[in-house]
Formats: structure tokens, sequence, C-alpha cells
């Protein structure tokens, strides 16, 4: 049952929640396009270099690009099929970059032939962190930060506690509330790996309470086999965004707050999503790489919504050939709407980080073509900013391009991006957007010549 | 099938938006004001209506005016404009010449925010502004009360109403004295001030008392103000620190001088305190909008009205106290500062970088 009054961070906004559409959809999986691009940058970090060639075969689970560096992953081949070529392609942020492009061949199946053996018992933590680098990991709720970096555990730092996120507070997405209810066993077992990479104490699953249904299910499995080791306890959370951003749900669970310019380890705690969990429990044991996720593919401009295992790699347009288009769609968004990224190309891949493809009509893209008043000193930004941060005065100040000002002064860079700022403007000013290019253009300023 | 030629729009995040605009929020507020014009019309007949009317029309041909003059798009449709101009007209006494209110409308948008850079660039509240202007200018026209409920109001205005530009206005003694009995030409402050006669805090409460326009009824000014409260177009924190501060305020001269000073609930429902507290204190731009700095802002504004209305030579304090909380709003606002998330506790001042202290060595 939801709790009367739920943990929760400060601030935030509650915006309308869009769930329903696809939320009581089981998980579907979507077949091999013809053509699957897999991007060698699809995560955090440094590029993974490719170990194929064109006109190579390739089988499904093989390991077709290796880490550059501890702060990258591998790429595996999401099909069984010949590399047509590595070559330039076009990424979700209109930039190009290099990707090995696989034709699947046509009689292809699920069956992952690649496979190993590992035993997480015997394996110490520095030997687990080097067989969930080997899966390819990284955080599925839309960061794609390297996984196995988070597990590592910093010489002279300590973990108490690690958290398993299952807020998703991003409105129309559902990937983590239909794994959470199909695939509990392997979210357990992911939290048992992530326990003894960073040896955590305990361990908490923290659910937004607009999913009782997950709640009540995961409890009761925990009632009926407690875990043998670190305990494991389910914490709903209040339905508020941005309830799932690691610091504030580290606020949320444990009172704690990062130091600003920190990092979860410095309150000793390590932050999960839980389809990234549950999928390490699926891969690591076999040695496994990852080669397909979850995404909630919805929107009013969608025909089939639903939640859909999808191949990385697939393009868009062989997505919206299986789910249908709808004539007014206008926009495509990867990710949910708070965070997501608006797309040009429907050649674009999905990639590890895409946690949704959310279809908009004109009905909604128009609604936000308001006209932009000045600023009114309403302060309802600074009501919303999970942060704390003055979004009114930092606007005031990128107009006037005084951006460095606003990294000195006014904490700049502890703002995450989460648009709560934005989404509350009554004069429609695009806050997110000014703080984004300040801190492109500082960045830029500081970078060496 | 997708279609190959197919153009999608791009646009930066986030990609939902609360649907409340600037223009809607004004547009409420104007909305809220409403029922507070109908019942000044309806408590001092012709001349209200003609006088907010005045006002109004005023305030939006000088936004107009101003915004072509400097060949920008006019920025009537933000509706401001209009919201300034029915608080000016509420805030002057019912029988006021409307030649007089148009020049404070104008002065109001004019020197009150235009000079300022417009909607959202002004320090004071543009409606005080222009009835601080006319309180200068006009010191006997913006202090002639006439009684409520005057017996032919819906039919002929108050003599002083239709004076012609740069002339003296037709004195109302002959217009009070139809008053029906119970009522009289005077504000409850200033009798009290003057002549130290108490009003009944019920009359106060719903609004059966000389005064300004829109001033008088306190139930109705605290209806339409809960309107927008619960609309979230309105801070309710303003109104609760301002009405607090001056119960508290007045309480404690009221208790300390034995009779002398009237009781708190008189000071909450009489004079313009409650159009100020709800509708002019509340103004975003001139308001603070850290957590702190409004209740801050809101409790120096009630006390200066105290202090005013029971120690200074005017009956009435609110004007005054609000241009001065917006005065030192900027202030309030730099020394409150939120602590961010993951900082240290904070300091009051801001702390010195070790290369300011360097420097100062």
């Amino acid at each position: 049952m939801i709790q009367r009054s739920a943990k929760t961070f400060g601030r935030g906004v509650h915006p309308p929640e869009h769930k329903d559409a696809t939320k009581n959809l089981a998980v579907k999986r979507l077949g091999f396009a013809p053509e699957l691009v897999v991007p060698l940058q699809q995560h955090l970090g440094a590029p993974a270099r490719p170990v194929v060639r064109k006109g190579q075969e390739v089988v499904r689970g093989e390991p077709i690009a290796v880490p550059a560096g501890f702060v990258s992953v591998p790429m595996h081949a999401p099909a069984t099929g010949v590399v047509v070529k590595i070559d330039k392609v076009v990424m979700a942020t209109g930039n190009l970059a290099p990707a090995i492009i696989i034709k699947p061949y046509p009689g292809s199946s699920q069956e992952v032939l690649y496979t190993g053996e590992a035993d997480i018992d015997a394996m110490t933590p520095d030997q687990i962190v080097a067989a969930v680098q080997d899966t390819g990991m990284v955080g599925l709720g839309g960061a794609a930060f390297p996984t196995h970096v988070k597990m590592a555990v910093p010489q002279g730092k300590s973990v108490d506690t690690v958290i398993a996120n299952g807020c998703e507070c991003e409105p129309f997405l559902t990937t983590d509330h239909r794994l959470m209810l199909e695939q509990h066993e392997n979210l357990f077992r992911g939290i048992a790996i992530a326990l003894k990479a960073t040896g955590a104490r305990e361990a908490i699953i923290g659910i937004e309470d607009n999913k009782p249904d997950v709640i009540d299910a995961l409890r009761a499995r925990l009632n009926n086999a407690p875990s043998a080791g670190a305990p494991i306890r389910v914490e709903p959370v209040k339905t508020r965004y941005p309830q799932g951003a690691e610091k504030m749900l580290i606020k949320a669970l444990m009172r704690r707050e990062v130091p600003s310019g920190g990092l979860p380890v410095d309150v000793h705690a390590a932050v999960f999503n839980v389809a990234t969990l549950a999928q390490l429990a699926e891969l690591m044991p076999r040695r496994r790489g990852l080669i397909e996720r979850i995404v909630t593919i919805t929107g009013p401009g969608v025909q089939k919504p639903g939640n859909y295992l999808v191949p990385l790699g697939t393009p868009l347009r062989y997505i919206f050939d299986q789910v249908g288009l709808s004539g007014g769609a206008r926009q495509i968004i990867l990710g949910g709407p708070m965070m997501g990224l608006s797309v040009a190309s429907l050649d674009v891949p999905v990639t590890k980080g895409v946690s949704g493809i959310l279809v908009l009509t004109e009905e909604e893209t128009t609604a936000r073509l308001n006209k932009i008043y000045p600023c009114i000193k309403c302060g309802q930004c600074l009501e919303a900013c999970p942060a704390a941060l003055n979004p009114s005065l930092m606007g005031d100040m990128a107009r006037r391009r005084e951006y460095k000002r606003m990294e000195e002064q006014y904490h700049l860079n502890d703002c995450f991006e989460c648009a709560c700022c934005a989404y509350v403007c009554p004069s429609n000013i695009p806050l997110v957007q000014y703080f984004r290019v300040a801190k492109a253009l500082n960045r830029e300023k500081k970078a060496p010549r | 099938m997708a279609d190959q030629q197919r153009i999608f729009e791009l646009y930066s995040s986030p990609h939902l938006k609360r649907p409340v605009s600037t223009d809607i929020i004004m547009r409420n507020v104007v909305l809220a004001l409403l029922p507070v014009v109908v019942f000044s019309i309806y408590q001092f007949g012709l001349s209200a209506l003609l006088l907010v009317f005045a006002g109004t029309a005023a305030c939006v041909a000088t936004e107009h005016a101003i915004t072509r003059l400097s060949r920008r798009d006019t920025t009537v449709g933000d509706w401001s404009a209009a919201v300034t101009g029915l608080l000016l007209a509420l805030t002057l006494p019912p029988g006021f010449p409307l030649w007089m209110a148009a020049v404070g409308g104008f002065v109001s948008i004019a020197l009150g925010k235009a000079v300022f850079g417009g909607l959202g660039l002004n320090i004071f509240n543009p409606a005080l502004v222009g009835r601080a202007f006319l309180q200068a200018t006009f010191p006997v026209a913006i202090t002639t009360w006439t009684p409520a409920f005057i017996p032919g109001r819906f039919i002929e205005t108050i003599p002083s109403t239709l004076a012609a530009p740069f002339t003296k206005p037709a004195p109302v003694a002959d217009y009070v004295a139809r008053a029906v009995d119970g009522f009289t030409g005077a504000t409850p402050l200033a009798l009290l001030k003057f002549q130290h006669v108490d009003t009944d805090n019920l009359r106060l409460f719903f609004g059966m008392t000389a005064g300004s326009a829109g001033e008088t009824a306190a139930l109705l000014i605290l209806l339409c103000g809960a309107y927008l409260a619960i609309r979230r177009m309105l801070d309710w924190r303003i109104v609760a620190a301002v009405l607090g501060s001056v119960f508290i305020f007045s309480g404690v001269f009221y208790v300390a001088g034995h009779g002398k000073y009237p009781d708190p609930f008189f000071m909450l429902f009489s004079g313009g305190l409650m159009l100020g507290a709800v509708f002019m204190a509340t103004d975003m731009v001139t308001s603070p909008t850290t957590p702190l700095g409004i209740w801050i802002y809101g409790a120096l504004i009630g006390a200066v009205t105290v202090i005013i209305r029971l120690k200074g030579g005017l009956p009435e304090g609110v004007m005054y106290a609000i241009l001065l909380g917006n005065g030192v709003a900027p202030l309030i606002d730099a020394l409150t500062q939120p602590r961010i998330y993951g900082a240290p506790r904070k300091r009051l001042l801001p702390q010195k970088t070790a290369k300011e202290t360097e420097a100062n060595k």
C-alpha cells in the first residue's frame, strides 16, 4: 500500500504522469532490423575500439569493440551477421560518430551463442568490477555512465548502502515499472552483485509511490524469501520529479547530501538503476554482453505504444515500421519528456542509454511555442529547483552573458539540467537551455588550446 | 511506413510545460479584482465606475503608446498594465477627479515601469508609484472622501469626479450632507487619528465604511486573494507575513498603550491594508523570491505600516510601507539566498574567497 507520507527530497515538480498507456503492457520483443548500427560511444567516457573488420562474420553476443581505458566499455554484436562497414553515422545529438554496421543473417535467432561462466561467489570485488566492465553495462536509466566505474570503490572511501533506483520519475516511461514486475528475481540477484562489489551493508530499493503494484510485489517476495546476505528493503518515495536523480534519491532515502561537486561515494552511497542491476544479473554469470534493452515507445504519435525489448543498434526507422507512426507525429524524443533529446533523423539508432522513445504530435509541440515574456520574478523556479539554485537570477545573467559569474557565484555547475525551472516558468523562458549553453561555453574557455 | 522525407521538429528539453503563462496570471489577477470593482460601484456608484475606467484606460494607453514609440511590439497583451490601472483606481478616493486619475495612470506606467525597461524590471509597484505621485501632487483631492451608499449614486456622479483638467474640483460638502445616517465621509483611520472615534470592526470587515474606492471590503478582498492563491498565482506567504506582522506589532502597541491605541483587528481591517497586502505587496516583480526573504519582506511591510499609522503624521501608511519593502526587496533577496543542495551551512554574508582575502592584505 501507499505510505501516507512517503520520503522525498526538497522542491521539484509533479508533471502529469502519462504512464497509463504503457504501464500495464508486458515487455514484447522487437525483431532485427535489416541493418544494425552500433556506435562506438554509447556511454560516458572514452569510445570503444573496434576489433572487427569490414566483411567479418560476427556471432550474437560476441565482443566487437573493446574498452579504451577504465572509463569505457566494450560493445557486443546484437545479432549474428556480417560487418558491412565501420563508418560515421548520425547520432541522437546530430553529430557524426563512428559505428560498426552489422547486417544480420536472415536466419539470425534470438539465441545468444557467445557465452562463458562466472562464479560470483568466488570472485573478489576487483574481479567483479572487471567482469561488469566485460558486460559493457552502463546506467540504463539514461545517463549511460559505465556501471563498473560506480562499483569500483576508490581507495580510502567506503560504501555502506546500495540504492536500487526504481523511481522512474520521468513522465511517459514505464520500462522500470515493467521490469520490476516481470524480472524481480534478476533485480535481487543484481543487488547482490552490487552489494558484493561495493562491500555495502544494506540495500534499499527506492520506488515512487505511483507504482503500488511493484512495491507490494517486491515486499511480498522479500517477506517470503528474505535475502541471505545483507538486508534489502523496499522504500516508497513520493511521486515527484526528479526523485530518480541520484543525488535526490540519496537525500530522500538516507537524508544525506552529496557535497557540491562530489559523488555519491562521498556519502557512502552507490546508486544503480533497477534495470541496470537486473540486466547485470542476467549477463554477468554467463559472461555475456549488453546487446538489447527495454524501451518504452509511447506518446500520442505512436500507433502501438508499449514496452519493447529492442536490440541495440536498431534504427528508429525500423522501430516505427513496427509500432506505427501516426500522421500527426511532429517530434521524436529519446528519453523522457523532461530531459530527453529531440532527434531529427530516423537513422539514429537505439543505444544503451535510451530508455524511451516518445513521439509528440502537433498539439503538444505547438502548446510549447508560447510567447516568451520577461521574467516577472515570481520565484516559482526557486521553489522547483531540486538543487536550490536561483534559476531566475541565473537566467538574467545568461542573457547578459555573465557565464563566469553564474559558475563562480551562483553554482551553475550544480545544475543537473532536470528542467524543473523551465517547466514551471510562466514567462516560458528556456532556462535550462540557457544553462546548457553557459556550461558549454565555460567548458570551452577552460579547455586547453 | 515511416516516411523517408519526413521532417521532425527539434526542441530543447523540457518537452512538457506547465500550462500557465504570464498573461494568464495577469488575466486572473484582473478577474480576481472584478468583484472588488463591482462592490466599489455598489458602494460609491457611477463615480467609482468612471474612476476605474479612467485609471485602467490611462495605464493601458500609456503602455501601448510607450512601446510603440520605442518601436517594439505592444505589450498590452500581457495584461499587466490593466492590473496596474485597476489597482491604482481602487486605491483612490471614489470622488477623485478623473483627469487626475488619468495623470496617475500615466505616471504609474511611464515612471513606475517603462523607465526601468518594462514588465519585470521595475523596482517599485507601478500602481503605488502613481499613487505616491498623486498624493504629493494633489494632497487635497486624494484625501477628500465621500460616504458610501449615498442615495442617487447610480445616476449622478460625485461633484468632484468630472472636474475639468487643471481646475479646482467642485466641493463635495453638499453631496456628503446627503449621506444616510451612520455613514460619514471620513475614513475609519482618519476618524481615529484626528477625532478619536472608533469604528465597529464588523462594518470594516464587510466594507460598510468610507475609504478608497476598492479598499474597504476586507472579506471580499481576502476571498479574491484566496482564489488566486489556490491557483498558485499569488503567494499566500506574503499576505500571511504582512497581516501577521501588523497583528503582532499593533497588538504590542494595544497591550502596552492601555487603550491609547486601536485593537489589532481594527488595524487589520481598516484602511488600505487588505488591498495592499493581498494585491500589492504580493506583486511578483517587486517582492523577494527566496523563501526566507518573503517572510522578512512581509514582516517589514507590516511593521512599517503600524509605525506610520500609530506614530506618524498620516492616518494611513500601507502605501509607503510597501514602497519601502519594494526598495529593499533586492537586498533581502541577496542576503537570503537558499543554501544549495550539498553545500555547507551558509553564513549571512558571502564568504570572501582566498583570493580576495589575499588582495586585502
